[in-house]
This record gives C-alpha cells, sequence and structure tokens, in this order.
C-alpha cells in the first residue's frame, strides 16, 4: 500500500457515503435511490425508535442479500432487523463448503457474506469483498478482544488454527492482505462462535471422562464416533491423538504430511479394531447416535447435546484437559456492494453487535461477539447461567420459549471465561488441504 | 432438404437427439473436460493435467472402494434376481385372476410411494443395538448381548438396497414372464418335464429380456450409490460413490470428475459384457 493509515482515514472522512464510480451501475442505483425516496415520502416521519439514524428513511426499502452456513441465517434474526431497521434480508444457507465456493466464485450473488474465519482466510485474498470502516461502526469497542487481539484476558495464549484475529483487519481500504495487527479495515465483523468438544453419556459410560484420547478406551469400543466432515474431523483427531501422546503437532491447525500421515494410521488401526461404532456427517445423525445409545462418547456440536437433553435423555458437554476446539464466524460485505446498500449494510452490522441478536444467539447455546450489548438484552438468571456458569435460579427457555434446562442446571464447561479461555485449536484450512483430504478418504475406505 | 423429404424419420428423431445431446452428452464431455483441470481448496484451473487420473488410478483407496462396491452390486443382483424371479412368478403363473394380479402388483409398489430417504433412515430403529430386534430377541432370552453387525454393516448396506431395488427387478421380469405364451408350459409339461425343469429351460430363457433390464437398473443403481452406503455403513464403508461426494462436498470437482468418468467407464464395460450374452433389443 502506498498510502499511509492516516491519508486512508482522511479520504474516507472526505467521502463519506458515496464512493461509487459514477459509471457503473447507475440505473440500478437511481431506481434504488427513487425508490427510497418514495419510501420515505409515504412513511411520512418515519424515524425507527432507539433507532435514529440519519439514513434510517432512506434504508427503509433496501433488501440486502446475505448467505452463509445454517447455523446462523436465522430467520427470526433476519425478522427482528427488519422490524429495527427496515432492511429486508433474503437469507440463503447453505453448506460451509459451498459457502466458501460461492463466495469465491460467484461475487455478485450476494451483499453480506456470512463465512467462518476460515473460509475468510481463502476468500478475502481473491479480491471480492471489501474491509469495513471500523469507525462507521458505532459497537466496534464493544466487541471481545478475542476477535481484536486474540486474547481473552490479557494473560491468555493464542490458540493453534485460524485464530479469528489473525484474518480479522487488512493492512487498508483496498488491501487484500491480513494486517498483523488491528487497524481500521476489518474484515468480518464477529457474530457468533463457540468452543466444541465430545459429549457423552453419563449413564453410560460408567466412568470420568478428562481427556480427549478417552474416546480411544478399550472398554467403549464399537461405541465411539467422530464427525466425518473432514476439515474438523482431522481437527478432532488430531486432538485424540496428542492427547493419546502419540503425536507432537507444530500446529494442529496447519499439519504437514508426516503428520497426516501418522494422524490417519492411528485413525485407521482404530477403525480396524472396531473402536468406532459409526461417523457422521450431519447434526441429526449425531444426535440420533447418542439418543439410540449406539454411542457413548463422540463429536459434537453443542445444539446436538440440547437436542438430546430435550429428549429427557442425559448428555453431557464434556470439558476436556486439553482444552476446546473452537470455532467462529462473522459478516462481511461484497466488494459490488455501494451507495445506499452499503450503508444499510453498516447500519445492519452495527445492529448485529447491538445486542438482540448476540441475546438470541446466547440462548441458543453461541457465544455472542459483543457480550456487554447482549447482557442488556438478557435476564440475570439467563446471563448468569449462559455466561457466568452459575446455576440457573428458574427455568432455562429455549429461543422458542420451549424449556432447554431446569432451575438448578449448570452449564458444561462452565463460564465464557472458562470454555474460551480454554481454546487450544481453531477450525482452519492448511495448507495441505488436498494431501489431508486423500487422507481421510482412505481413513473412511479402509 | 430432399433427404428429410424422402425421409421423414430424421425429423421424427430429432426431438431426442437433441434432448440427448443437451441433458445427457454435454454434461457427460463437460465432466470429461472438468477431469484434466487442475484445482486447489477454492477454485478450479482450466489446465490439462492427468494428475487426477495418475491418483485416482494408482491409489489403493480406488482399489478398495471398487472391491466393496463390486460386492455390494454383486450381493444385491443375486439377492433381487433371486427375490424378484419368484415374486414375478408367483404373480405370473400362480394368481390367476387378472384383477387380484393386477391389486398385488401395485401392492408390491406400494413401499415405492414414499422417499427412499425414509424407507432406509426407518430400517435404524428396527436394526440398532437397543432396536426392535435386538430386544425382542434379547426379551426373549435367545441371545444374551445385543447383535451388533445388524446396523452399521455391510449387512445393513445390502439389506437397504434389496429393500430399495427389489421392486425394478420384479416389474420387468414379471412383464416378460406374462408375454410367455401358456401353451409352450403346457407343451413343456406334456413332454415330461418336471416343474424345476419347466422353470430353468422354459421360463428363464424367455425371461431372459426381463433379467437383463432388471439386472442394468439394479447394478447401475448401486453402483452410482452414496447415500445408502454413507447412511446404512454409518460411514464406516466407502463405495466410489461415497469417495466422489466427498471429493465433491470439499470443492475438489476435476477430482469427483475423473471418479465420475472411471466409474461411467466401468458401468458402460459391465453393460456391454451384459449385452453380449442377452440381445435386449432382439427379445423386448
Amino acid at each position: 500500500m502506498s498510502f499511509d493509515k492516516k491519508d486512508d482515514q482522511q479520504a474516507s472522512i472526505d467521502t463519506p457515503i458515496d464512493n461509487e464510480k459514477p459509471s457503473a451501475g447507475l440505473s440500478r442505483r437511481s431506481l434504488i435511490k427513487a425508490a427510497g425516496a418514495l419510501g420515505g415520502v409515504a412513511l411520512g416521519s418515519g424515524a425507527i425508535p432507539g433507532f435514529p439514524m440519519i439514513w434510517a428513511q432512506n434504508i427503509k426499502n433496501i433488501k440486502l442479500r446475505q448467505f452463509g452456513t445454517g447455523v446462523s441465517n436465522l430467520n427470526d434474526i433476519a425478522q427482528k432487523a427488519k422490524e429495527d431497521l427496515g432492511i429486508t434480508l433474503e437469507l440463503t444457507a447453505l453448506d460451509s463448503d459451498a459457502v466458501a465456493q460461492r463466495a469465491v466464485t460467484q461475487p455478485r450473488s450476494y451483499d453480506i457474506a456470512d463465512i467462518e474465519y476460515w473460509i475468510c482466510k481463502k476468500v478475502f485474498p481473491a479480491g471480492v469483498m471489501q474491509p469495513m470502516d471500523v469507525r462507521r461502526l458505532k459497537n466496534f469497542d464493544k466487541i471481545s478482544p478475542l476477535f481484536i487481539n486474540g486474547k481473552l484476558a490479557d494473560d491468555s495464549s493464542i490458540a493453534q488454527g485460524t485464530a479469528p484475529h489473525t484474518v480479522g483487519f487488512t493492512e487498508g481500504k483496498d488491501s487484500t492482505r491480513f494486517a498483523s495487527e488491528p487497524t481500521n479495515w476489518m474484515t468480518l465483523v464477529p457474530t457468533i462462535y463457540n468452543a466444541d468438544t465430545l459429549g457423552i453419556r453419563p449413564d453410560l459410560v460408567g466412568r470420568p471422562i478428562t481427556h480427549w484420547r478417552d474416546i480411544m478406551d478399550p472398554a467403549f469400543k464399537g461405541k465411539t464416533s467422530i464427525l466425518n466432515i473432514p476439515s474438523i474431523g482431522i481437527m478432532d483427531a488430531a486432538m485424540i491423538c496428542e492427547s493419546m501422546g502419540e503425536i507432537q503437532y507444530g500446529d494442529k491447525g496447519n499439519m504437514t504430511r508426516e503428520e497426516l500421515d501418522k494422524t490417519i494410521e492411528i485413525l485407521k488401526a482404530a477403525k480396524s479394531q472396531g473402536q468406532f461404532r459409526a461417523f457422521w456427517k450431519s447434526f441429526d445423525e449425531s444426535v440420533n447416535l447418542m439418543s439410540s445409545g449406539e454411542v457413548v462418547i463422540q463429536s459434537m456440536w453443542s445444539p446436538a447435546v440440547a437436542a438430546v437433553r430435550a429428549k429427557g435423555i442425559e448428555c453431557k458437554y464434556q470439558p476436556l484437559a486439553e482444552g476446546y476446539r473452537a470455532w467462529g464466524g462473522g459478516i462481511g460485505m461484497a466488494k459490488h456492494l455501494s451507495g445506499l446498500e452499503l450503508d444499510a449494510a453498516y447500519e445492519y452490522i452495527d445492529w448485529y453487535l447491538s445486542g438482540w441478536a448476540g441475546a438470541y444467539l446466547n440462548r441458543q447455546g453461541y457465544y455472542s461477539a459483543a457480550p456487554s450489548t447482549s447482557k442488556e438484552f438478557l435476564s440475570a438468571d439467563e446471563w448468569g447461567y449462559w455466561i457466568e456458569g452459575k446455576p440457573a435460579q428458574g427455568d432455562i427457555l429455549g429461543t422458542d420459549g420451549r424449556l432447554m434446562e431446569k432451575a438448578g442446571t449448570l452449564r458444561d464447561g462452565g463460564s465464557y471465561w472458562d470454555r474460551m479461555g480454554s481454546v487450544a485449536c481453531w477450525n482452519s484450512v492448511m495448507d495441505e488441504n488436498k494431501y489431508m483430504i486423500r487422507k481421510w478418504n482412505e481413513f473412511i475406505a479402509s | 432438404m430432399r433427404s428429410l423429404a424422402h425421409n421423414p424419420s430424421y425429423l421424427q428423431v430429432t426431438p431426442l437427439a437433441l434432448v440427448i445431446l443437451l441433458f445427457l452428452l454435454f454434461p457427460v464431455l463437460t465432466i470429461l473436460v472438468v477431469s484434466f483441470w487442475d484445482f486447489n481448496a477454492y477454485q478450479l484451473i482450466p489446465d490439462f493435467i492427468f494428475e487426477n487420473y495418475q491418483f485416482l488410478l494408482t491409489s489403493d483407496v480406488t482399489l478398495k472402494a471398487y472391491l466393496k462396491t463390486f460386492f455390494y452390486a454383486f450381493t444385491t443382483w443375486a439377492i433381487t434376481l433371486g427375490l424378484g424371479f419368484t415374486l414375478a412368478y408367483y404373480l405370473a403363473f400362480y394368481i390367476r385372476s387378472p384383477l387380484l394380479q393386477s391389486v398385488l402388483f401395485v401392492l408390491c409398489t406400494v413401499p415405492f410411494l414414499t422417499s427412499n430417504i425414509i424407507r432406509m433412515i426407518s430400517w435404524m430403529p428396527l436394526l440398532g443395538r437397543n432396536g426392535m430386534i435386538n430386544s425382542a430377541l434379547q426379551q426373549l432370552e435367545l441371545i444374551d448381548a445385543p447383535i451388533e453387525w445388524l446396523l452399521y454393516s455391510d449387512f445393513a448396506v445390502v439389506l437397504a438396497f434389496v429393500h430399495l431395488y427389489a421392486l425394478f427387478m420384479v416389474v420387468p421380469i414379471f412383464n416378460s414372464m406374462m408375454r410367455i405364451d401358456r401353451n409352450l408350459m403346457e407343451a413343456s409339461m406334456d413332454a415330461g418335464a418336471s416343474a424345476l425343469q419347466t422353470v430353468f429351460q422354459v421360463v428363464v430363457p424367455l425371461c431372459k429380456s426381463g433379467i437383463a433390464i432388471g439386472s442394468i437398473f439394479v447394478v447401475t443403481l448401486v453402483m452410482g450409490d452414496f447415500i445408502t452406503v454413507r447412511l446404512m455403513s454409518g460411514g464406516l464403508s466407502a463405495s466410489v460413490g461415497v469417495l466422489i461426494h466427498n471429493e465433491i462436498s470439499l470443492l475438489q470437482y476435476p477430482a469427483a470428475a475423473a471418479g465420475a468418468i472411471v466409474l461411467l467407464l466401468t458401468v458402460l464395460l459391465m453393460l456391454s459384457i451384459l449385452f453380449r450374452f442377452i440381445n435386449i433389443k432382439k427379445e423386448l
């Protein structure tokens, strides 16, 4: 980059809103403007309570196309955004591989990309997205430091894999290179994240489970499962192998060929001895395996544990000594966004941080990027249960109003700081990705 | 134009030819082209490399997957053939009333009105470790510990395949049997053949086309399947289709395309061997 940060700032202040080239997409924009004006007239004094934005009238009729994984593409959030901001969100849910591909190959098919950080690492350098000016986000300073400098507390160490802060900022407005420290240009504004571990059936395992290696205990022969999504399964496998003391990884998020070979050998040996009952690929498969008693210990996602419990079956999201495998996602803007649509996107993304959406995600067992704002939208008991790891005072209800946890229960793994503070590795994409897939196929076919 | 006027059959085949060109040849050619491309994590790179094939044809994984797939295809074929032939024989020769025949035939197709995924998944509560079969056997004290190989095993995969595809065998065989001149059967009996001899020396040869058509359906369906193998083996086994599906879901389209081309050639080869023995056109 030729210009330094100060110039950059100046440039963006000089052209606060409209930085679109005059020729491109003029007809479309003027249409939108006309529509916006009409909408403004029709609605008269259409100021929205609680969100007195300058552009509020104009962005009312804007439609933004957001696509992402099912986990955070939630209709309730789109509806609330419509109520609060007047922006219509068109959501498309795909699986994470399809999301990554579409983000790169069809950049004009979306306005807002809801992607995970490891996907961002591959997508952003392709130049199909634009970084966001953090000075236009009023809630920027509320974002958890985990996404700014990678440290939950000042003394935390940074986990392996694609830690969000390493791909969280670019060097400048037009840069596609990730900055080594926070800048004013953010690639994704974080929305959702969590720490994953093994799920167990406490009534069936018959002994305390404390380490990732416990899944390889011969006592559980034929009663274990790991997930068959190679990019995530290999990380769980690495946590297991490291815990067994078989392999010491340089970086579990970016393994070498030798590390991959050794890991797959261990998995293959376990498979041929009948250690695994099955491998699962989708959420509901993991729920069925656990609730039917086919497996007693397996890789799991937190809502799946909740789903098993909702059937009245004991299930625990067991914290383990080696720590968690974490993942996180955020929303970013497509390169082609400009003018009113860009303003609307900023409004929407800032709104996402303002608390309601965060609280909604908290109630599903995920974490929100700006904990302090979501606290205002949670009851003291909910905050205590989900975030502080305190026993629930009353019954804890889910987002659909159904009972999730009875009074007196404690969240597995404890508080936000306990869980997110002991992350061993973030979901990532490896340099040896192609090789990894081949080895994984070898394991499944063995 | 003159040739068109003289031979209007060219016009008659045009629609079908266009459909085949557009929906069969064009996609297959695209797959063939893509199978020579290069790729990285998120992009397809137009190129002309043999690496996809080289890896595919030299890898142990491919060999294992093909052996597994052949095993599934052969076992399923043998069982569906036995079942299909017996069912069709019963329907065609034992049921006298045409009405009852039609009713029973429709009855055979009833399970096929639901989605095949549902039919597959419905086996799980039955076969599982704590499923109906195991708990029934345990309550009858016939077994001490649950039988583990009922679910998430090759047994479960073949069972599901047979359940899914038996009808594809029944229908064409039944169709062939209905065209058999009943006088031939009588003649065979009159000439002193036993019932079994009549079946194998009269009925089976006359059903050859039906058997061949049913076999084509069953074998090609099993060879290309991935979802049954994945669900019923609990992801523990990999057929060729599963490998291709894995590659597609990880955006490794060129590798998947190469896998698909090799699978296509394999199936075509199998069919051409089948056609050596049975001339379907002649016997239809």
